[in-house]
């Protein structure tokens, strides 16, 4: 008897305040996590399922949607040569991106370096245009693209040097190497500045060490910075990638995708059945369709580039 | 001796300074080309334009420009992107340092869950996801919310699709700061929200202000939400109403010229105070992965 008093005096009391700590804890966690998932929920989540559902109609969005074709959107999006000429567009723009851009960005990183007097100063000019809105450097580029010479910088430079003018957003052959000069104009800046960062992160000792044992800047640089800086390159390859998947604003304002599909990227044809033609059934597929190319692309590039657990320390 | 240190001088220091410098200016100057004409371009007549299209103005004409600034238009873009900025900023900061904290900070059950869909959002980006978005604003007006034509609806999309992102630059903040500070604390009788609110932020503001600096030009800049979410030319913001005036006005090249300089210069202001915010927050948030 005096057993379970004691136990109840001891117990009880205690056991309860504990209950009721946990209880108050657990709902404060819920509390800070409630506005942030409620919003990423209706407005992230659940659109991933509506869109999938969506994708079997056939739907312009007028009235409620009955018309369901089952996969009959998928099969004709992965058969329109619109579409695969988009996805190639996407793939040239992610090639020239790596090939060109991302080792451009190292290069000028390089040489900025880590004590270049005025170093700050290039960094402040070099990031300026990313900071800039996609539709005004869309604008400036399309004066620059202008094809008539006597209004378009680069057509009066071609003109000036005896060449023939060329048609950068008119002609079907070039326009997409136009909007990648656009787009590196725009972006190479991001990349720069993630390389500069992770150059500040390589201690100058172990440069010195090499430069000590006979190695050339060239030497140095392959054998020394380019590895030491492979997390920071791993980063930036898979920014640029998502952002090529994903690119929109700056072709869409510059050549609507055209001529002929020339320039159409994945983004620009779904904006086109989308919210142009109304074709949401369709439009909600080709979505489908670009997320899974992103979650793809995630989860291999993550695979792919998965270090051994002693290097990376997190 | 002095000579031969002066040539290693040369060789080592010198010349490829050299080269640095010569490289990046010219770099410098390719960046500016764009802006240096755009610059040019605002302060031209029509005329001046036509007949000397990539040349400095002279005498520079400040008509386009003042004709931009003296017509409503431009004004009520500037107040409708502020409006977009300020909601944007405010609501994507404060949600997310609450759900960083947690994540960063608090044991709790299903945490591996909640941190694993708000990765979700990197994978499904807003020029993805934006015809998705539109199924839901239209339902949620079926509903009576109204969020279509409606600057609130621009915000709420907004912040949305902010959140990921700047949820993992946080967490990656709040979790350097030292664990000591929590349990001291906690022994001086702090709560969770206690903690939260006397120790972490003040100790988080700088990078609270990088995350505020990166959401503030990614609402400002933000051209597609805008464009599905408002059709009313009242409610327009900055980038959609240059990019409709450049649709109205394409073939006037000066005054278009003098509109995107003149909406530049916003971005531009910003971009030179906060450029060590906005840097910070760029570089952690790709660093920390």
């Amino acid at each position: 008897m005096s057993l379970f008093s004691t136990a109840n005096h001891s117990g009880i009391p205690s056991g309860s305040k504990n209950s009721m700590r946990r209880i108050t804890n657990s709902l404060g966690i819920f509390l800070f996590l409630l506005p942030g998932l409620v919003i990423f929920l209706i407005f992230v989540i659940y659109p991933i399922f509506r869109s999938i559902y969506f994708s079997t109609f056939d739907w312009n969005g007028l009235g409620p949607a009955v018309d369901n074709v089952g996969i009959q959107n998928y099969k004709d999006i992965l058969t329109d040569k619109v579409f695969l000429k988009s996805i190639i567009n996407v793939l040239i723009i992610i090639v020239l991106s790596l090939g060109i851009q991302l080792p451009l960005a190292l290069l000028l990183a390089t040489l900025v370096g880590r004590d270049l007097p005025g170093r700050a100063v290039y960094r402040t000019i070099f990031f300026l245009p990313y900071v800039l809105s996609e539709v005004n450097a869309a604008i400036m580029w399309m004066l620059l693209f202008n094809a008539d010479p006597e209004r378009g910088l680069l057509n009066g430079i071609l003109v000036a040097l005896n060449l023939q003018p060329v048609g950068w957003l008119s002609d079907m052959k070039v326009v997409l190497f136009s909007v990648f000069i656009a787009l590196t104009w725009k972006y190479f800046g991001f990349h720069m500045l993630l390389y500069l960062t992770g150059l500040q992160n390589i201690p100058t000792e172990i440069e010195e060490a090499a430069c000590i044992d006979g190695a050339n800047s060239f030497q140095s640089f392959f054998h020394i910075t380019l590895p030491l800086l492979s997390s920071t390159i791993k980063t930036s390859v898979y920014m640029s990638v998502l952002g090529s998947i994903q690119q929109f604003i700056l072709v869409w304002i510059m050549t609507k995708g055209g001529p002929v599909n020339a320039s159409e990227t994945m983004a620009t044809y779904m904006y086109r059945f989308g919210f142009v033609r109304f074709d949401l059934g369709y439009g909600s597929a080709v979505a489908i369709i670009m997320f899974i190319f992103c979650v793809v692309f995630s989860l291999i590039y993550q695979q792919l580039t998965r270090e051994p657990d002693y290097l990376t320390g997190l | 001796m002095k000579y031969s240190r002066f040539s290693t001088n040369l060789k080592r220091v010198i010349i490829p300074r050299f080269f640095q410098y010569l490289v990046l200016t010219i770099a410098v100057i390719l960046i500016f080309v764009p802006i240096v004409i755009l610059l040019f371009g605002s302060v031209k007549t029509t005329g001046q334009m036509y007949s000397h299209p990539y040349s400095i103005p002279n005498p520079p004409n400040w008509s386009n420009i003042f004709n931009i600034l003296t017509t409503p238009y431009f004004w009520t873009l500037m107040k409708n992107s502020l409006i977009v900025l300020v909601g944007t900023t405010s609501a994507t900061v404060i949600i997310c340092a609450l759900v960083s904290f947690v994540l960063a900070r608090l044991p709790f059950r299903g945490k591996g869950f909640v941190f694993n869909l708000f990765t979700v959002g990197l994978m499904f980006p807003i020029n993805v996801a934006i015809l998705p978005v539109y199924f839901v604003l239209r339902q949620m007006e079926q509903f009576g919310v109204n969020v279509i034509d409606s600057l609130w609806g621009v915000i709420l999309v907004q912040v949305a699709f902010q959140l990921s992102g700047n949820i993992m630059i946080l967490r990656g903040f709040f979790t350097a700061v030292p664990v000591e500070l929590q349990d001291a604390a906690y022994i001086d009788g702090c709560t969770n929200f206690g903690f939260f609110w006397r120790v972490l932020l003040p100790l988080v503001k700088p990078s609270l202000a990088a995350v505020s600096a990166l959401v503030m030009i990614a609402s400002w800049n933000d051209l597609l939400v805008p464009l599905v979410v408002l059709n009313d030319n009242k409610l327009w913001t900055l980038p959609l109403g240059t990019m409709q005036f450049q649709g109205q006005y394409g073939q006037d090249l000066a005054l278009i010229s003098a509109f995107v300089a003149l909406s530049s210069i916003p971005t531009i202001i910003f971009y030179f105070f906060a450029e060590r915010q906005i840097v910070s927050g760029l570089t952690a948030g790709s660093v920390k992965g």
